[in-house]
């Protein structure tokens, strides 16, 4: 279907499953219960989740086939998100011409950020994609200040005339799609459960979905094997006729843009931007991501993306006292321990937990958590497969004795 | 006038003079060898003719074109193909894949923007790589990742990611280096069959005496950055400047 | 000319920071040719090496000072550190007010101990893994380090002042020649620079003429022939870690009166220091040192508000910039990369 292979239409299937009934999925718990605060289904939290599998899926596209390690990608997501603000401000407040002014823009910067740091390869690479970036959030940051609101940012104001929205005078526009607004919630009461279906959950739902599919296509392109191929060899690569300059380029423009469509989204949602988008910690994240799920698999930057985004709103929401409550069973010696144990690793402190989860990652598991589950699936196999020997063992020795 | 000509070509690294006035004919459809001492300038030569090198002066024609400041690329779409000391394969790729990437160079040219379409659909290119890993007897290994075959695998896997290309000039830069004597003679004979049946030109470093004259039709001799002599292998055995400059040291 | 001096001037204490950092970065890329986005977090550590030490001689008991009531009339309890009691209380005072200086001899058994630690425990076993896996390892150490300092001492800046003596500044230019109050500088930022200098010459020294020097100096022109030599390079190469992790944190730890430490300094000064040691030539020891002093003077001068005024913001980009064009122009950087010194 879609012109993909049975095994990638089905994971198309499932990944599409998963963001179109995540707001049942992500809140697994009753609303009153003690564990709710696990539930990760409001609108806010899941939009996060499919934008930065965008941003993460596109990173991979860059990372994951070339081999190329960008760090300063946030900057193409910030110019995505200026490039989407300004559309609403002055055009209209309908999304679409937004999201695809952000890809525009972010291709551009990355047609020229890209084409000057492709000259150089490995940690120059990465040194020059960082330089760029710091550069972008500086100027974002200070001289650039009417374009991009300086340190404030820019949002959507009561001064703000869009084109084509016939707004009252002094009303604050509000970004929608055809009309429909992208705050706007359906809530749905089963019993103790509560669901919540947002409007721009669904769009950015909508727009990772086709992200996600034009992947898969890239990935099984002949083009992404070239990608394969510059990772894998270079050298060979240019005495077999092939230009890997042209390639890498694209393939960078092609993530620039997944960042761009990414930022987007973001202003598409929440209809804001500041500088902060582009700083290098925001680059860093979306390298984690990746790793985390897994670089160079289809479906890992998703799963990379989700785990930190739950996480981030998650652990750092537990605090002491819900930690004294779970372990209120334990005598208060040792609850008191164990709560002292795990407070560095909650609330605020939740980075320290990414960035050992990381690490663990990268010394133990290079292909992040896809490359976990293959082990694991393994394990069960070659247990299956045990189990069939010892069978089959006992059954030529039960031959003879016949 | 031969399918490569080189004329006069000099490369200088800092104080070596690494090559100097180097005039070399390759014809047509045969195999010409080009042998010497260590640090004759065999690999110099050979790197200024696929295009890593800028020679500092003389002039590299091939088929009547220049090779000067032709990228790699361009001049291996000219037709030239180069098989490297170690083997140059794509490592984290199967078999297969490795074979159709020059497979889709040839066809399509050093950049081609099909993002979109699915390599499943490619069956043209994918029957002329099986054909291709059939002819090198590799293709009950198409699937397996090329970073896990044998040495002489690796060897064969090059060659038909050249071969496949149909190339008009294939360069060998020391095929046996390293190998043992059974490996050099498949690779020998490998070179023989492909010989045999297609037309092709080889030009091969070596410094192997035994592959040399079990495959070349014309030597030149290289030493010291110059080319010493160009003859048959029955003549130059019994050279007495090439006795003294290499084979003296090489007792063949 | 009065300005111009003032700018160089300006430029040399974070121009010796990054010099110090990207020192300590090179050797590390030299000699183990490990990428070590961790190295920020060195430097910040050293830092708080700086305020630990000030906490510790600062642990107080508490007396009771019957000379002085409260509000309600009852005795005053007071806190008095105990070096106080140990030393008499001008002296325990003195000792208090010099925690910066006293913490270089606190930081450098403890960066020995954390860059072996690191070293050893991690770095060790990413030797043969790729660039991008040493970045992301080491950025992910980073994290954590940076991380465990937050929570140990929080997320705000905490003040370590430098020595009464020190504190102030001097009318630098009248003592060479030009008019009073033009040039006043720091007592602080002088001294710092001329210990970023002291440290930076021990290092030269100690490569130059020791055996120890030597050998490392060998083994990042060459390092399978050093080992093939019989010399056990890697455990040179552990001590050269350690090395370059007191110099980076002796760079923290004097840099503490010029910006109160916090956690995030060390990442704030890594991006920048990645910068200079790319301008310095990656490998290159002295374009290191040289990249950090010509970097941190350029950026002082691109602050001038004469400066800010033509080209705005320039003050914020000059280093990103200077490296994109010296990376575009001469990917060697400033002082090649044929690896050792004498390049």
């Amino acid at each position: 279907m879609f012109g993909l292979s049975t095994k990638d239409t089905t994971l198309l299937l499932f990944v599409a499953a998963l963001t179109l009934l995540a707001p049942f999925l992500l809140n697994p718990f009753p609303e009153n219960s003690a564990m709710a605060q696990f539930n990760a289904g409001y609108p806010d939290l899941m939009q996060r989740f499919v934008i930065f599998g965008t941003f993460a899926i596109g990173f991979n596209i860059l990372f994951g086939l070339t081999g190329y390690l960008s760090f300063g990608h946030a900057a193409f997501l910030g110019v995505g998100s200026y490039g989407a603000i300004w559309m609403m401000k002055l055009l209209t407040l309908n999304v679409i011409p937004a999201i695809i002014m952000g890809v525009i823009f972010a291709g551009l910067f990355a047609l020229l950020v890209g084409y000057i740091s492709l000259r150089r390869s490995g940690i120059y690479f990465s040194i020059l994609t960082l330089a760029f970036a710091q550069m972008s959030y500086a100027l974002a940051y200070s001289v650039l200040t009417p374009i991009t609101g300086g340190e404030t940012g820019l949002q959507l104001k009561a001064t703000d005339t869009p084109l084509l929205s016939n707004l009252a005078p002094g009303e604050i526009g509000r970004a929608n799609l055809f009309g429909v607004d992208m705050r706007s919630s359906y809530e749905l009461v089963i019993g103790d459960w509560l669901f919540t279906f947002n409007a721009g959950y669904y769009i950015a739902a909508v727009c990772m979905l086709i992200g996600f599919y034009i992947s898969i296509r890239i990935f099984r392109s002949p083009f992404g094997m070239m990608l394969r191929a510059v990772k894998s060899n270079q050298q060979r690569m240019n005495y077999t006729g092939l230009n890997s300059k042209p390639y890498t380029l694209a393939a960078f423009v092609i993530s620039g843009m997944y960042a761009g469509l990414a930022g987007g989204l973001m202003v598409a949602m929440d209809t804001q931007v500041g500088p902060e988008r582009m700083f290098w910690t925001a680059s860093g994240e979306v390298v984690l991501m990746a790793i985390l799920g897994g670089v160079g698999t289809l479906i890992g930057p998703v799963l990379g993306a989700g785990m930190i985004k739950y996480m981030e709103n998650i652990l750092s929401k537990i605090n002491d006292a819900i930690l004294h409550q779970w372990f209120a069973f334990m005598p208060d010696g040792i609850e008191n321990l164990l709560v002292a144990i795990f407070h560095p690793f909650i609330g605020k402190g939740w980075h320290l937990t990414l960035g050992m989860l990381f690490m663990l990652i990268v010394i133990f598991l290079p292909g992040g958590l896809v490359e976990g589950g293959q082990r694991i699936g393994r394990i069960f196999r070659r247990r299956d497969r045990k189990a069939d020997s010892v069978e089959s063992d006992a059954a030529k020795q039960r031959k003879p004795a016949e | 006038m031969g399918i490569l000509e080189i004329k006069n070509v000099g490369k200088r690294f800092g104080g070596l003079q690494a090559l100097s006035d180097v005039n070399l004919s390759v014809a047509e459809n045969t195999v010409h060898a080009i042998i010497g001492p260590n640090g004759a300038g065999k690999s110099t030569l050979l790197n200024c003719l696929v295009g890593k090198l800028i020679p500092d002066t003389g002039s590299v024609t091939f088929q009547g074109q220049s090779l000067l400041g032709r990228k790699p690329h361009e001049i291996n779409q000219l037709g030239v193909s180069r098989v490297f000391q170690t083997p140059e394969i794509f490592a984290d790729l199967t078999v297969l894949e490795n074979v159709m990437i020059p497979c889709f160079a040839h066809r399509d040219g050093a950049f081609q923007m099909n993002a979109l379409r699915g390599v499943r659909s490619e069956t043209d290119i994918r029957q002329k790589a099986e054909q291709i890993l059939e002819d090198v007897s590799m293709l009950e290994k198409e699937n397996m990742q090329a970073s896990s075959l044998s040495r002489g695998d690796k060897r064969r896997l090059e060659m038909a990611m050249c071969l496949v290309q149909d190339p008009k000039l294939l360069l060998l830069d020391e095929p046996t280096a390293g190998m043992a004597r059974a490996d050099t003679n498949n690779t020998i004979d490998l070179l023989k069959e492909i010989k045999d049946k297609r037309d092709i030109t080889m030009a091969i470093i070596e410094h192997d005496m035994h592959v040399v004259f079990s495959l070349a039709e014309r030597i030149t001799v290289l030493a010291q950055g110059t080319p010493l002599v160009e003859e048959t292998p029955e003549n130059i055995k019994g050279h007495p400047k090439v006795r003294e400059a290499y084979l003296g040291e090489a007792q063949v | 000319m009065e300005a111009i001096i003032l700018q160089i001037l300006n430029g040399l204490d974070k121009g010796s920071a990054y010099a110090l950092i990207a020192l300590g970065l090179t050797l590390i890329f030299g000699t183990l040719g490990v990428v070590n986005f961790a190295h920020g977090a060195l430097f910040m550590i050293g830092a708080f090496c700086a305020v630990t030490l000030q906490r510790i001689l600062s642990l107080s008991y508490e007396v009771v000072d019957d000379t002085r009531t409260d509000f309600l009339g009852n005795p005053l309890k007071v806190d008095v550190p105990y070096v106080n009691g140990w030393f008499g209380p001008e002296m325990g005072q003195t000792i208090i007010e010099w925690s910066v200086p006293l913490a270089i001899l606190f930081a450098i058994p403890v960066m020995m101990f954390v860059g072996y630690a690191m070293e050893r425990g991690l770095i060790k076993h990413f030797y043969k893994r790729p660039h991008a896996d040493q970045i992301l390892v080491t950025f992910g150490l980073a994290i954590v380090l940076q991380e465990v300092i937050k929570a140990f001492y929080g997320a705000n800046p905490i003040p370590t002042p430098a020595p009464p003596a020190f504190t102030g500044s001097f009318d630098f230019g009248a003592l060479i020649g030009f008019d009073p109050n033009q040039i006043i500088y720091p007592y602080w930022r002088l001294i710092y620079f001329t210990f970023a200098a002291f440290v930076i010459t021990a290092v030269f020294a100690f490569l130059q003429f020791t055996t120890f020097g030597m050998v490392v100096r060998a083994g990042m022109a060459d390092r399978e022939t050093v080992g093939l030599l019989g010399i056990d390079i890697d455990k040179r190469f552990t001590m050269m870690f350690a090395i370059a992790a007191v110099v980076a944190g002796l760079a923290g730890v004097m840099y503490t009166p010029i910006n109160s430490p916090n956690y995030h300094m060390g990442m704030d000064f890594l991006v920048l220091s990645f910068v200079v040691v790319v301008v310095g030539g990656m490998g290159s020891l002295p374009g290191a040192v040289l990249a950090g002093f010509v970097l941190g003077i350029l950026e002082s001068f691109a602050s001038m508000a004469e400066v800010i005024d033509i080209i705005p913001g320039i003050n914020q980009i000059i280093i990103y910039l200077v490296a994109i064009i010296i990376l575009l122009t001469r990917p060697r950087g400033l002082m090649g990369r044929r690896g050792v010194m004498e390049d």
